[in-house]
């Protein structure tokens, strides 16, 4: 019985890291897509071709492959150790992989949502005189909330459960965890991790569908 | 003297050029109805005037003060443009009010903006009672007391377009345009909506309407302009317009309007 709360323990503690991934993600991608999207939608031609093939390649190829590229890259290409040694040097790589990773993906939520606005709206700010930035920040971006919060409720659902990728460059994530009793011939670890991800996402969910709720007053 | 004039305004988009060269003036206090078919650059020189569009040749002045010259690079500034979009006002014929806003906060929110950039530059600014209070103002003469704490999806298309209108006149534009204001109501809304924008002509405010309602234009409009194919095909006070037109193709275009109705 000592046993099987010891291994529960661990895998509490080993989902710490997957949450941690979860986080890190969120709070850089999310100002990173943004400001992907806005390039992708310059009028500056180049910027604009430059933004969307940087996007069709981070797309277009496996996360998990680009955890490996952006932890084993730099060494043999002989930059030397930006991601420093040791654990914290691969969690810095595969959080560096997932912020550029999900901060794509979501440039194109963005995009989809800033481009679903009608013009009006910001003819309306025109002609009353607001700067860009003011039609940006006060007319556009709650409308933008209110039509992307299903899509982006989507991504961060994926993102949670797509943390357990992490154990490619050996970061000891719950999976990975729970791998080394199945190892030893115990399976149910490995089955119970589900369990912490079923939870994480109800938590998510009804995050979500508060937020939804929150924006409800009005229609776009 | 003319509040407003306009000289020699081009547009082109592509291949199709949309304005041929439009001239005219507008006096202070008097009201101008645009009439036309769909195509003929009505809507386009009414976005020429908001800096919505850029003219490719042309002048617009108002006040003396040149807004915008083609041939002067100088007048087509980004941040001047916006200042100088300020001397009009423009209604949509399809509201855009900001549906994430109160009624009340639609009326305000350029106002506030503005008077916070004015408290920066100029270190002074209206206090926001006065904004408040100025708005509740132009909603009870938009027939709209009670709708302050309304979001605009639960009013009716003539309560919306009555708040647009509030909105516009908020930041008291020099010249208030409408393009086709009622296209987008049910008929039985578009009488509120014709109500206000008679009662503003009766205050002297200085309008340019541009509209499908023959009747209102004649019945509002100190002067008419018939456009066709982007030109001012005819021009005068209504009853000459509308009485007797000199024009074959003002006399067609109206026949058609009072044919079908």
């Amino acid at each position: 019985m000592s046993n099987a709360q010891t291994i529960v323990s661990r895998l509490v503690d080993s989902f710490q890291l997957n949450v941690q991934l979860f986080f890190l993600t969120l709070l850089f991608s999310l100002p990173l897509g943004l400001v992907i999207a806005l390039c992708a939608m310059s009028r500056f031609k180049p910027l604009a071709i430059v933004t969307k093939t940087f996007v069709w390649m981070i797309r277009g190829t496996p996360l998990m492959l680009q955890v490996i590229i952006i932890f084993f890259a730099p060494g043999l290409l002989n930059f030397g150790a930006p991601w420093g040694s040791g654990a914290s040097a691969r969690f810095t790589a595969a959080t560096i992989a997932f912020i550029i990773n999900y901060a794509c993906y979501f440039s194109e939520i963005f995009r989809g949502g800033i481009q679903g606005v009608p013009i009006g709206q910001t003819e309306a700010g025109q002609v009353l005189g607001m700067t860009r930035a003011q039609i940006f920040f006060k007319v556009t971006l709650l409308q933008v909330i209110k039509r992307i919060l299903p899509a982006m409720s989507n991504e961060v659902i994926t993102l949670i459960k797509d943390t357990s990728l992490a154990r490619i460059i050996s970061i000891k994530e719950i999976i990975m965890m729970a791998q080394e009793y199945t190892a030893q011939g115990l399976i149910w670890p490995l089955f119970s991790t589900g369990l912490f991800f079923l939870v994480f996402v109800g938590l998510l969910t009804i995050l979500f569908s508060r937020l939804e709720k929150r924006l409800d007053y009005f229609r776009v | 003297m003319a509040i407003l004039e306009v000289n020699d305004i081009h547009k082109r988009f592509g291949a199709a050029e949309v304005l041929k060269g439009i001239s005219f003036s507008l006096e202070k206090g008097s009201s101008l109805a645009i009439i036309g078919s769909s195509g003929s650059g009505k809507t386009t020189l009414l976005r020429c005037l908001n800096f919505l569009e850029k003219p490719d040749r042309g002048r617009i002045t108002v006040q003396d003060e040149v807004l915008f010259d083609a041939g002067d690079p100088g007048t087509q500034a980004e941040p001047e443009i916006r200042k100088k979009r300020l001397n009009f006002g423009l209604v949509f014929q399809a509201f855009h009010l900001f549906p994430q806003y109160t009624v009340l906060k639609n009326i305000t929110l350029a106002r506030e903006l503005l008077e916070k950039e004015r408290q920066k530059t100029q270190g002074t600014s209206a206090p926001q009672k006065e904004i408040d209070a100025d708005a509740a103002a132009l909603l009870a003469q938009m027939g709209l007391v009670g709708k302050e704490k309304a979001y605009p999806h639960q009013l009716s298309g003539g309560q919306q377009q009555r708040v647009a209108i509030a909105r516009a006149l908020a930041l008291k534009p020099k010249i208030l345009c409408f393009d086709e204001p009622t296209s987008a109501l049910d008929p039985e809304l578009t009488g509120e909506v014709l109500q206000v924008v008679r009662s503003l002509a009766n205050k002297k405010t200085t309008m340019v309407i541009v509209t499908h309602e023959m009747a209102f234009a004649r019945d509002v409009a100190d002067h008419i302009l018939f456009m066709d194919e982007g030109l001012i095909v005819e021009e005068g006070p209504p009853e000459q317009v509308f009485g007797n037109p000199r024009e074959e193709r003002t006399r067609q275009f109206l026949a058609r309007y009072s044919s079908e109705p």
